[in-house]
């Protein structure tokens, strides 16, 4: 039996913000590079996630089946979500985006809602509408026991696998010779262009990297809460794109801290006033940040090119 | 070296270029003058695969390389220099002359050539943990033509390398176009709408009006011309 202390409980909930927070930026950050690079608000991008999350609980029951043992389900289940979902994302942007590249800015946009609805029906007539039960493959550590009511094993996986998911991301968009193209490409399409640069590569290459990312935060996600269904995305993706938003969007630095913040505001609104006004929260402080910071947090004010 | 032969170029019905030739030989620097508009910076576009012709031929070394994709054209050994510069505003100095050598996999010869630029514009080794965008206009231009040399091109395409720039830096720049065409024997194309200085540096000399090549001559025989006096030399 648990007695929380106010202070117990303020670290409880911070866990729990930052638990969201990473799963957030995760996917907020297919967001942001996207916007980064091509200027489209990838609405389709959630689906990746839900995607990724099916996949992994399509794996893992095969794994299962097959008799290994928990961890190495979880990894191979995530690889195998991250790299089906990346083939999704590459596929999407090749035929839904790619051919819309000159066209006028509202296109791509209209083409990638039209994606988001094809995806999300596609699941529900290859898997189910229904809720889906999913494993939990986040092992319980015995070192946590002491801790069991403010810091669980998968809150735990899930802050250290997607911090080093984004450490890898910065590295390797601060020092690789694909990272500095990225940058590049985003900064001047053009001149990229003129500098031998295949700039379709790079946005595949951004995609697939997105994805990637997004299709990882929904196998620790659904292992976490226990089930999936074919909206996952769709909810997830609205609040990843509102982190996006929030930090800034295009910069990827933002999208991480806009993402903490918040899942750290979501799970102080549940835990100080109640489950119901989550959202309440969360969107009231985008209104207020956009208000001051009209182009988030760590955004660049720039000229609307519409 | 490179031969365009009659091209047209448009920009969805409007047609910018009409019938365009010429030539560029092996070691030399000529120069495209014209006024604003007059498709100087479209002839460099469509050599480069931004804009490809909708007719004619664009020969390089033999090659026609008018349908060939931006990437495949710079391969070849084509860098283009654009109006404007086009530094990565948030790429540092070594970042954005990194892009130069985007394609190249000898890093020795890559830091070579790094050691080369820092040599001729000192001022770039200064700032090469800065971005390119707290640079100042020439400074810009010294990144924006080193850049380019990175890719160690056979025919630099340079596109108003004198914008926007005070007197001095100009001649500054310009000396160096020479001293690049000197040194590294590198062919240049030089796209200029300051007509005196581009004359006096390049050899040959191209005008062009409307879309249309009007003269072309030596650069000295196009400088005592009294109707490019007029037109373009103020004189």
């Amino acid at each position: 039996m648990y007695c929380y202390a106010p202070m117990e409980y303020f670290i409880e909930l911070t866990f729990s913000g930052l638990t969201r927070g990473s799963i957030y930026a995760l996917i907020a950050l297919g967001y942001t590079m996207v916007y980064g690079i091509i200027g489209l608000i990838n609405f389709a991008h959630g689906e990746i996630y839900m995607i990724g999350a099916f996949t992994a609980l399509i794996a893992s029951s095969v794994l299962t089946y097959l008799g290994l043992p928990l961890p190495a389900i979880l990894i191979l289940a995530a690889l195998a979500a991250i790299i089906w979902s990346a083939a999704y994302g590459y596929t999407m942007e090749k035929i839904a985006y790619r051919p819309l590249r000159d066209a006028p800015r509202l296109s791509p946009l209209i083409s990638a809602i039209g994606m988001s609805i094809f995806l999300q029906n596609y699941v529900q007539l290859a898997q189910t509408a229904d809720y889906l039960p999913f494993p939990a493959l986040i092992p319980e550590f015995d070192f946590l026991e002491p801790y069991a009511g403010i810091v669980g094993s998968t809150d735990l996986v899930i802050l250290v696998v997607s911090a080093l998911g984004m450490i890898g991301l910065m590295l390797l968009i601060k020092y690789t010779r694909t990272g500095k193209a990225m940058r590049a490409t985003a900064q001047d399409k053009k001149m990229a262009l003129l500098l031998g640069i295949n700039v379709d590569r790079i946005i595949s290459i951004t995609f697939i990297i997105g994805s990637g990312l997004a299709a990882l935060g929904g196998v620790l996600i659904a292992s976490h809460i226990g089930q999936i269904n074919l909206y996952i995305g769709f909810i997830a993706g609205i609040k990843a794109f509102t982190a996006a938003v929030l930090g800034g969007i295009g910069s990827i630095p933002g999208a991480v801290l806009g993402s903490y913040i918040l899942g750290l505001t979501e799970a102080f609104a549940t835990g100080y006033v109640s489950s119901d006004y989550e959202d309440v929260f969360a969107f009231s402080l985008l209104v207020l940040i956009l208000i001051f910071r009209p182009a988030g947090l760590l955004g660049k004010a720039t000229i609307e090119k519409v | 070296m490179l031969e365009i032969k009659n091209i047209d170029v448009f920009y969805g019905n409007i047609q910018a270029l009409h019938g365009v030739s010429l030539r560029v030989n092996q070691g030399e620097i000529i120069t495209l003058i014209g006024a604003n508009g007059a498709g100087k910076s479209t002839t460099l576009m469509a050599i480069s695969g931004i804009v490809p012709p909708r007719s004619g031929s664009i020969l390089f070394e033999g090659r026609d390389i008018s349908a060939m994709a931006a990437d495949e054209i710079f391969k070849l050994g084509l860098c283009q220099v654009p109006e404007g510069r086009h530094i990565f505003p948030e790429l540092t100095v070594t970042e954005n002359l990194d892009m130069g050598a985007f394609l190249r996999r000898d890093s020795k010869g890559i830091a070579q050539d790094l050691e080369y630029i820092y040599q001729l514009f000192p001022i770039l080794a200064k700032r090469r943990h800065q971005p390119g965008g707290n640079l100042s206009g020439g400074e810009q231009q010294m990144l924006a033509i080193s850049r380019a040399l990175m890719s160690r091109p056979r025919l630099l395409l340079l596109d108003e390398p004198s914008m926007g720039l005070a007197p001095l830096i100009t001649k500054q720049i310009f000396d160096i176009i020479r001293t690049i065409n000197q040194e590294q024997h590198t062919t240049i194309f030089l796209v200029e709408q300051n007509a005196n200085l581009a004359l006096q540096t390049a050899h040959r000399g191209y005008v062009l009006e409307n879309g249309r090549v009007v003269m072309q001559d030596q650069a000295a025989e196009l400088l005592s011309n009294t109707a490019i006096q007029k037109a373009y030399l103020g004189i």
